[in-house]
């Protein structure tokens, strides 16, 4: 393989899938490399696609994309051991096409998103690990695979290779991941008849609900729980920041049991078969955590960038308009034959500022430090929520101005006056 | 309590037999200085295990790729991780 090519894409998740697609549609020639069996094999998502993202470069891809549900209702779950508060949104706006969310399968999706990309005219490798960047100096000129004679070469690199992000490691691009900056998370799919799922989640169709959670689930650790319905299976999973299991040492599959057993999520779950367990690492340290993402010869894309909004429980979306953002770079440096140095690729940062991707991003730059340095907002919380909920909805001949006292004995008890105000401060400034 | 094996048997795995993709560089600093060892807790598909005498071992074929043990050993930096040749290792069939 001497050819040479007009942009190398490494990976094929939704990133690199939506570079490599842009780029191939614009008639550019474009190899993707893919370490999987097929495209999916190795990706891990919750998963819930975002259809704006992918409306910008597929806008008629309901026509066959494989997916599950849309969603109408958006459950918030505030867990303590036995019980939950939450809220619950739900409305006839999202019933109607076209459908703003989807849940989705992975491995199902990512194939039908490949098969896209080749009838685009990108060629496809799978089974093929690219081991290093290929360098001329500070430039990258290539790939090394790890097949036979395996260098190829290119204008430009694209690396959509995921959050551990090796390559550019490697190369010298940015540094090792901090644990305080990746959640890890484990999940199961558990299937069970499509009736059944109806029935617990009072819907009908192809109508879905999420769950996300928050609380006891995570055992005192900065993260979240999640519950979404698939046509015939439901994905549970939980997701916590590897500095806290680091110190905690808490086992992830332990704590996915446990989960598992609390009694207001047990009933969901109920007669369902697992049938695959996964973990995957998601990048969540914020704006601030954003590596360089291009230079001589290359850009980084998707989770291997680190974009990713925790706060919005949002990746996917981003990942494919980071995809598409860098291949249009791509396509307008080539068309006004400019060559693809370190000077002119820094449009693509420039271009992404103006999406929501960088503002978005921006905008909760502090909640990353906010929640480590303040872990109440995980344990005291959550715990004092369900007990004033318990306090309040308990008839037992006590007055209600005595429990509303009680109740606000307790949350000072716990905080103190200007724990409180200083909590409320804080969070007004992270989601300013 | 559910052991993690149960919870592996249900993936698909295509092992490249007699070559790790991950490795421990120097197994004497796992048993005499890391006092922590996390990687046999935090691993989600339990592939570290504490041996009686201190020692870690490690075997990589209910592996998921996620990558946690690598970060995680943040104070000898001992872990030697690449992806698995292509087209070996965990196979999603959901993801």
């Amino acid at each position: 393989m001497d050819e040479k090519f007009d942009a190398i894409v490494v990976g094929a998740g939704p990133s690199g899938n939506a570079a490599a697609y842009t780029m191939a549609k614009a008639g550019l020639k474009v190899l993707q490399i893919e370490r999987g069996e097929y495209p999916g094999s190795k990706n891990v998502q919750g998963a819930i696609l975002y259809s704006d993202a992918l409306e910008k470069i597929i806008p008629d891809f309901r026509d066959d994309a494989p997916l599950e549900r849309h969603l109408i209702e958006q459950r918030m779950w505030v867990l303590d051991d036995k019980s939950y508060v939450g809220t619950h949104y739900r409305s006839d706006d999202f019933n109607k096409p076209p459908y703003n969310r989807y849940t989705i399968i992975r491995a199902q999706f990512d194939k039908w998103f490949s098969k896209k990309v080749q009838d685009a005219g990108a060629l496809l490798i799978c089974e093929t690990t690219v081991k290093d960047l290929i360098m001329d100096g500070d430039r990258v000129i290539g790939v090394q695979t790890d097949r036979e004679g395996g260098a190829v070469y290119a204008d430009v690199v694209i690396l959509a290779d995921g959050v551990n992000s090796l390559l550019a490691k490697k190369a010298g691009f940015h540094a090792e991941i901090d644990p305080k900056n990746v959640a890890l998370a484990v999940k199961e799919i558990h299937f069970m008849p499509q009736e059944t799922i109806e029935a617990r989640f009072n819907v009908s169709g192809d109508e879905g609900v999420v769950i996300e959670m928050v609380g006891k689930i995570t055992q005192g650790m900065m993260g979240t729980g999640f519950l979404y319905t698939n046509k015939e299976s439901l994905t549970i999973g939980v997701g916590c920041m590897l500095s806290d299991f680091k110190q905690q040492k808490v086992s992830p599959y332990a704590l996915l049991e446990q989960m598992k057993e609390h009694p207001s999520i047990k009933p969901l779950l109920a007669g369902g078969e697992m049938k695959e367990y996964t973990a995957h690492l998601i990048p969540e340290g914020g704006y601030n955590a954003i590596p360089q993402i291009s230079g001589d010869g290359w850009m980084i894309v998707g989770d291997s960038g680190m974009f990713v909004n925790a706060v919005h429980r949002e990746g996917s979306n981003l990942a494919m308009t980071t995809g598409r953002i860098a291949a249009e770079t791509v396509i307008e440096l080539k068309a006004m034959g400019a060559e693809l140095t370190a000077k002119s690729l820094a449009l693509y940062r420039d271009r992404l500022d103006d999406t929501f991707v960088m503002k978005d991003l921006k905008k909760y730059r502090r909640m990353p430090s906010v929640f480590h340095a303040n872990p109440q907002f995980f344990t005291s919380y959550p715990e004092l929520a369900n007990q004033a909920a318990h306090t309040m909805l308990t008839v037992d001949g006590v007055d209600k101005k005595t429990k509303e006292r009680e109740i606000r004995k307790s949350f000072v008890g716990k905080r103190s006056l200007f724990g409180l105000l200083g909590d409320a401060f804080k969070m007004w400034r992270a989601f300013e | 309590m559910i052991k993690v094996e149960e919870k592996l048997f249900q993936n698909r795995y295509r092992v490249d037999v007699g070559r790790p993709h991950i490795n421990i560089a120097n197994p004497d600093i796992c048993q005499g200085e890391c006092k922590t060892q996390e990687c046999t807790v935090c691993c989600p598909a339990g592939c570290y295990t504490q041996e009686g005498n201190g020692r870690v071992v490690l075997i990589t074929d209910g592996c998921l790729e996620c990558g946690t043990c690598r970060i995680i050993c943040t104070d000898f930096r001992n872990v030697e991780w690449e992806y698995p040749r292509g087209g070996y290792g965990i196979l999603f069939k959901f993801g």
